[in-house]
């Protein structure tokens, strides 16, 4: 499945489209379909993101997840440094990658 | 230490201005994010992995105590409370908001900092010698010179679009403690026969992709021809340099595909043609330079010798102090590589800190290392136990400088979105496997170094070990090389063969540093050791 992301404009902050807004949690995120590329230019013309792209998700028993490893990073935050953690609804979700 | 003078920032304040204004158009939309991205770069400002990264400059390291508190300033109020001290001896912020960022920068300008030229295909951050100033080797201060070719290169206007980004080292010793030759443009410092002050020339070195040595491009250039001989190198590269191809731009591949003699000429050529048009400083600047690296105000008359009793401070003492030019007075160097934690990584407590230690123990002046840690370079021998207290207190006080836990470690895939693979978690695994500071001792000088990708931020060329991580399909996986250094015995580490994985690349280490231990003679190093019996019973070792 795909999955939408970007960083927010005035903050750099990384944001999933949820289908209707843009969350700081994966778990939020939602498979975005053919109209992705009408979304994309929507979101870059309000300015809400600086940049957005599409990436490879599954969904998994604790909610959907990156695929590739730098997309779960940047989900979740480094992991070298677990105070700074983005907190998902899965405890375990820090562990993905690690 | 160089003041500004009013010009210097008025540069620094209408830059701020300009960028603020920039920034407020983005954000109401009155330039795209394809217009605003090269004019945030030209300010430092990238977008990383997790948010916007600002990397400020540092001009040839040095800092005093105030710019210091400003940069614990700058972690406390615009980022998450650290910074990220780097291996071209800038600061990285990795959690800056665009709509603070002019804020910040005007921060920074209030004590003679900015983020200019730190990214983007200009003339970049001259770095030089942590030990400028203070070395027992040097012929003379690196960073007058360092600091002429700041300013010639600040907003230079015809090389402010380059094929590619542009590096220089500035050092003044034989002993190279900048990597000065794996830099665009390598610059030592010397003197003639006649004690007259010039400088020796390498260009075409560099790390990433194509790692190259730059060659010897001209013995003795008189200092007073520093920036006309420059000029030169870079109107060459500029003319000539690729710029259809991203991977082939830099100058190495330059050098080495015209030949250096070839290029040389290029060069002199070039360097004829601007003698004679007054693009060098008058000597009476360049005077107005020198003059702000002054000694500071040494006492005289001071004891050398340090109370060793007690063990702890000994170890720090012998392994994190060097020789002063000034009888009297050491070199002491801040690890940043304490055991677990990551390589060049400092709290603005700990920045708070040091900043204090620099003006009550080294007249107020610090230095940032290519290796990620922190100089006080002007120590009374007499002051330093007080200041190894200060540091234990602060978690400051590793011993470990040069031996195989001083890691040099890029953010890898933990911060950096070009990376592949993470660094600081094997930089942390490999220091705890070697945790045992006798241990350490015993293995002797050993610079390890880990990039997270093949841009090589990590050096790990220019590593006696590197590592170098890569995707493979999907997963992490590190190469391991052997036999680099970017010291004055200057060479490229050799890949050993297939990868391994996060695990398998400690253990890996392990195994190397075992050859090593069985096999070296007296006072060999693992590099020479290295050097001497080649690649096979390292390999043989590893793969069997």
């Amino acid at each position: 499945m795909k999955i939408l992301t970007g960083n927010e404009l005035k903050t750099g902050d990384v944001v999933w489209w949820t289908g209707y807004n843009w969350s700081r949690h994966v778990s939020d995120a939602i498979e975005v379909g053919e109209n992705v590329d009408q979304i994309i230019a929507r979101e870059i013309a309000a300015r809400t993101v600086n940049d957005c792209y599409t990436i490879d998700a599954e969904r998994t028993e604790s909610g959907i997840l990156p695929e590739h490893i730098k997309e779960k990073i940047r989900a979740t935050g480094p992991t070298v440094r677990p105070d700074l953690k983005i907190a998902p609804p899965d405890p375990a979700a820090g562990n993905w990658v690690i | 230490m160089y003041k500004y003078d009013n010009y210097d920032q008025k540069m620094v304040d209408t830059r701020v201005e300009e960028f603020r204004d920039q920034v407020e158009r983005r954000i109401a939309g009155k330039i795209t994010e394809q217009q605003f991205t090269p004019l945030r770069l030209k300010n430092g400002l990238y977008l990383q992995l997790h948010a916007y990264m600002l990397r400020v400059a540092i001009p040839y390291g040095t800092l005093n105590g105030e710019q210091m508190r400003m940069l614990a300033h700058i972690a406390r109020k615009y980022d998450r409370d650290y910074g990220h001290f780097t291996t071209r001896q800038n600061i990285q912020y990795n959690w800056i908001k665009l709509e603070e960022a002019p804020d910040l920068l005007a921060d920074l300008a209030s004590v003679e900092m900015h983020a200019i030229q730190t990214s983007g295909n200009c003339i970049r951050n001259i770095s030089s010698d942590q030990f400028a100033g203070a070395a027992a080797d040097e012929v003379v201060d690196p960073r007058p010179y360092a600091e002429l070719l700041r300013q010639w290169s600040s907003f230079h206007p015809e090389f402010n679009y380059l094929p590619r980004k542009f590096k220089f080292a500035v050092i003044a010793s034989d002993e190279d403690r900048a990597a000065m030759r794996l830099h665009d443009i390598g610059i030592q410092i010397v003197k003639d026969g006649w004690d007259k002050v010039g400088a020796r020339f390498y260009a075409g070195g560099g790390m990433g992709r194509t790692p190259m040595i730059a060659p010897l491009i001209r013995d003795f250039v008189p200092i007073e021809e520093l920036i006309s001989y420059s000029e030169a190198i870079l109107r060459v590269y500029n003319r000539y340099g690729r710029r259809d191809n991203k991977y082939k731009a830099r100058i190495k591949i330059l050098v080495h595909e015209m030949g250096a003699e070839k290029f040389i000429e290029e060069v002199e050529a070039e360097f004829a043609h601007l003698q004679g048009q007054n693009i060098d400083a008058p000597a009476a600047e360049l005077d107005r330079i020198i003059a702000h690296f002054d000694d500071p105000a040494y006492e005289t008359g001071l004891s050398n010798d340090i109370d060793r009793s007690d063990p702890d401070f000994a170890v720090w003492l012998d392994q994190n102090v060097d020789a002063h030019k000034q009888p009297g007075y050491a070199i002491a160097t801040i690890s940043l590589k304490p055991l677990g934690g990551i390589p060049g990584d400092a709290s603005s407590a700990q920045i708070d800190i040091m900043a204090d230690l620099a003006e009550q123990y080294s007249f107020d002046e610090c230095r940032v290392t290519h290796s990620q840690n922190i100089v006080l370079p002007h120590v009374r021998k007499a002051d330093l136990y007080a200041l190894w207290q200060r540091l234990d207190e602060a978690g400051l006080a590793s011993p470990n400088l040069d031996l195989i836990s001083d890691i040099i470690a890029c953010p890898g895939l933990d911060y950096c979105s070009l990376a592949n693979a993470r660094s600081i978690p094997l930089a942390q695994k490999i220091a705890k496997r070697f945790a045992d500071i006798d241990r350490q001792k015993e293995l002797g000088e050993l610079k390890l170094k880990i990039s997270g990708c093949i841009n090589a931020c990590g050096h790990h060329h220019a590593g006696h070990i590197g590592i170098l991580g890569v995707d493979r399909k999907g997963t992490e996986n590190y190469q391991l090389l052997l036999g680099g250094s970017g010291a004055q015995d200057v060479s490229l580490a050799k890949i050993t063969g297939p990868g391994f994985t996060e695990d398998g690349i400690v253990d890996a280490i392990e195994t190397v540093t075992d050859v090593y231990v069985a096999a070296r003679q007296d006072g060999e190093r693992f590099v020479d050791t290295y050097r001497r019996l080649g690649m096979d019973p390292f390999k043989e070792a590893l793969y069997g």
